[in-house]
């Protein structure tokens, strides 16, 4: 499994990558294949929406089960992956790159819940 | 990182699906492979070319005796008598008020001999009912943990299987068996299955080396197929594709045969049988709520325990749902009310607030090919 060390994590199994004002959130590795097969991502925030961490902004969709989503750190929505309509596969594929779910900006500078990769591997004992 | 609760019980072919990478889940308490590479591929294998599901978690019941078909008569659905060596059934056993105890496959290995398949969440509850309702010259024996059961479904099903026998399966009719040897092993072979494609159902001993054999042996002659192994997670979608009934969800104790949709199965002229009675009265009084099988006309996916709804009124609820992963959109099963189960209704599923819309439809049948 795969936890690049760019990124931070955070205990309910998204990742943060911040670039300039962007912050890119998305789930782990761990918890794509945790849920298996990726069929349907339905994001509720819209651009513009200003969400608090612990905030859920939507809900995604194995073949067995539904998760919501929870925002990792605050921030206002400024992007949704859209590519995810017609191929959801692509958290299971590529969860770091194009599997991306939303991108922040104003991103609450109070990250301190998050955890670098080393930490979150060794949480979820992959 | 599969976890191993000692008090799960293990299928003599456990640590087959753990070299294969499986994802382990704890089930009608089994650990069983929910999924090998992906329950959406492992769906498509069986649908367009084979796949080998291992069931050994299912029960296994066998009656014996001059007064076993009696017996079977008296607790079961279905005509038995309609059965011959060599046939099996689709049945299932009532309570007196005509609640679903189990669904359940009738094999008749001979006049004095039939075995009972039955769902591996109720195999100690389904026994104490049988023990409850036993009969003089019936004997019963629960012999669950002394099958592995393996179910290899798809269209290339019977040219894999022929390979491995020298029995003519083209000649094995559906829903009929044979006793014969498979990999050198001897085994019920059964053309019954639970994903609507051609398949083979294989009782074998239970015994670890015998079951090894026959599972690396299907395995090996699957190459040239692309066999894929398939978890209980494609077994659910597969299913549900057809719209058979998943004890637990679909049918349970609350529910009665009729509202079920097993009218087919409810066998109401073969005489008196536990329950008879109260589904005849379901029957003539016409049920208030009826199974259905639907499918979302937009994107969602309904789950178990979901709001149906049509015209602002709240009609029923889900008993099960998926994506499902031949047709790529969300289907489902439910109760509704009866005047909202004809084909082509519409009617709206709730999926977290929101009103889906979806139409009743009429499952693939089971294919005869």
């Amino acid at each position: 499994m795969n936890f690049p060390e760019n990124l931070k994590y955070a205990k309910s199994h998204e990742w943060v990558r911040t670039e300039g004002d962007t912050t890119t959130i998305g789930i782990t590795d761990f918890a794509q294949s945790e849920l298996g097969d990726i069929v349907f991502v339905d994001i509720t925030a819209a651009p513009g929406d200003t969400l608090n961490a612990g905030d859920v902004f939507g809900t995604i969709e194995a073949v067995k089960t539904v998760s919501d989503l929870y925002m990792p750190i605050g921030g206002t929505i400024s992007e949704i992956n859209d590519g995810l309509g017609d191929a959801p596969e692509s958290i299971n594929n590529d969860p770091y790159e194009d599997g991306w779910l939303i991108k922040i900006t104003n991103a609450s500078l109070d990250d301190g819940e998050m955890i670098d990769a080393a930490a979150y591997q060794e949480m979820v004992g992959a | 990182m599969t976890e191993t609760t000692s008090d799960l019980k293990l299928t003599a072919l456990n640590g087959a699906h753990k070299a294969l990478g499986a994802k382990m889940v704890s089930f009608a308490g089994y650990e069983m492979p929910v999924y090998y590479k992906g329950i959406v591929a492992e769906h498509k294998a069986v649908r367009e070319s084979v796949g080998m599901f291992d069931v050994s978690h299912m029960g296994e019941v066998f009656v014996t005796g001059p007064k076993a078909l009696d017996y079977v008569q008296k607790i079961t659905i279905n005509d038995a008598s309609k059965l011959a060596d060599g046939k099996a059934q689709y049945s299932a056993m009532c309570r007196l008020d005509g609640g679903i105890v189990d669904d359940l496959l009738v094999y008749q290995l001979a006049e004095d001999r039939y075995m009972l398949v039955i769902n591996a969440a109720n195999i100690d509850k389904d026994f104490g009912w049988m023990q409850e309702n036993s009969m003089e010259g019936a004997n019963l024996s629960n012999v669950s943990d002394e099958y592995t059961l393996l179910a290899i479904q798809g269209p290339h099903s019977l040219d894999l299987l022929s390979k491995l026998t020298d029995v003519n399966l083209n000649n094995i009719e559906f829903y009929h068996f044979i006793e014969g040897t498979l990999a050198g092993v001897q085994m019920i072979i059964s053309r019954t299955g639970y994903t609507g494609e051609l398949g083979f159902e294989l009782y074998l001993s239970s015994d670890e080396e015998e079951s090894k054999r026959v599972w690396e042996a299907v395995m090996e002659a699957g190459q040239e197929f692309d066999i894929q192994p398939v978890g209980l997670g494609a077994r659910d979608t597969l299913r549900m594709e057809m719209g058979y009934c998943l004890y637990g969800n679909d049918i349970t104790e609350e529910t009665n045969p009729i509202e079920a949709g097993l009218s087919w199965i409810t066998k109401l002229d073969k005489g008196s049988f536990n329950g008879s009675e109260a589904i005849a009265r379901v029957e003539e009084e016409k049920p208030k709520r009826k199974l259905i099988a639907f499918k979302l006309e937009e994107k969602g996916i309904p789950r178990q325990g979901y709001k149906i709804m049509a015209e602002g009124e709240e009609i029923g609820e889900v008993t099960s749902g998926t994506m499902s992963p031949s047709l790529g959109i969300g289907i489902g099963m439910g109760y509704v009310a009866s005047g909202y189960s004809k084909k082509g209704t519409t009617i709206n599923i709730v999926v977290r607030e929101k009103e889906i819309p979806a139409l009743v439809h009429r499952p693939p049948s089971i294919k005869k090919p």
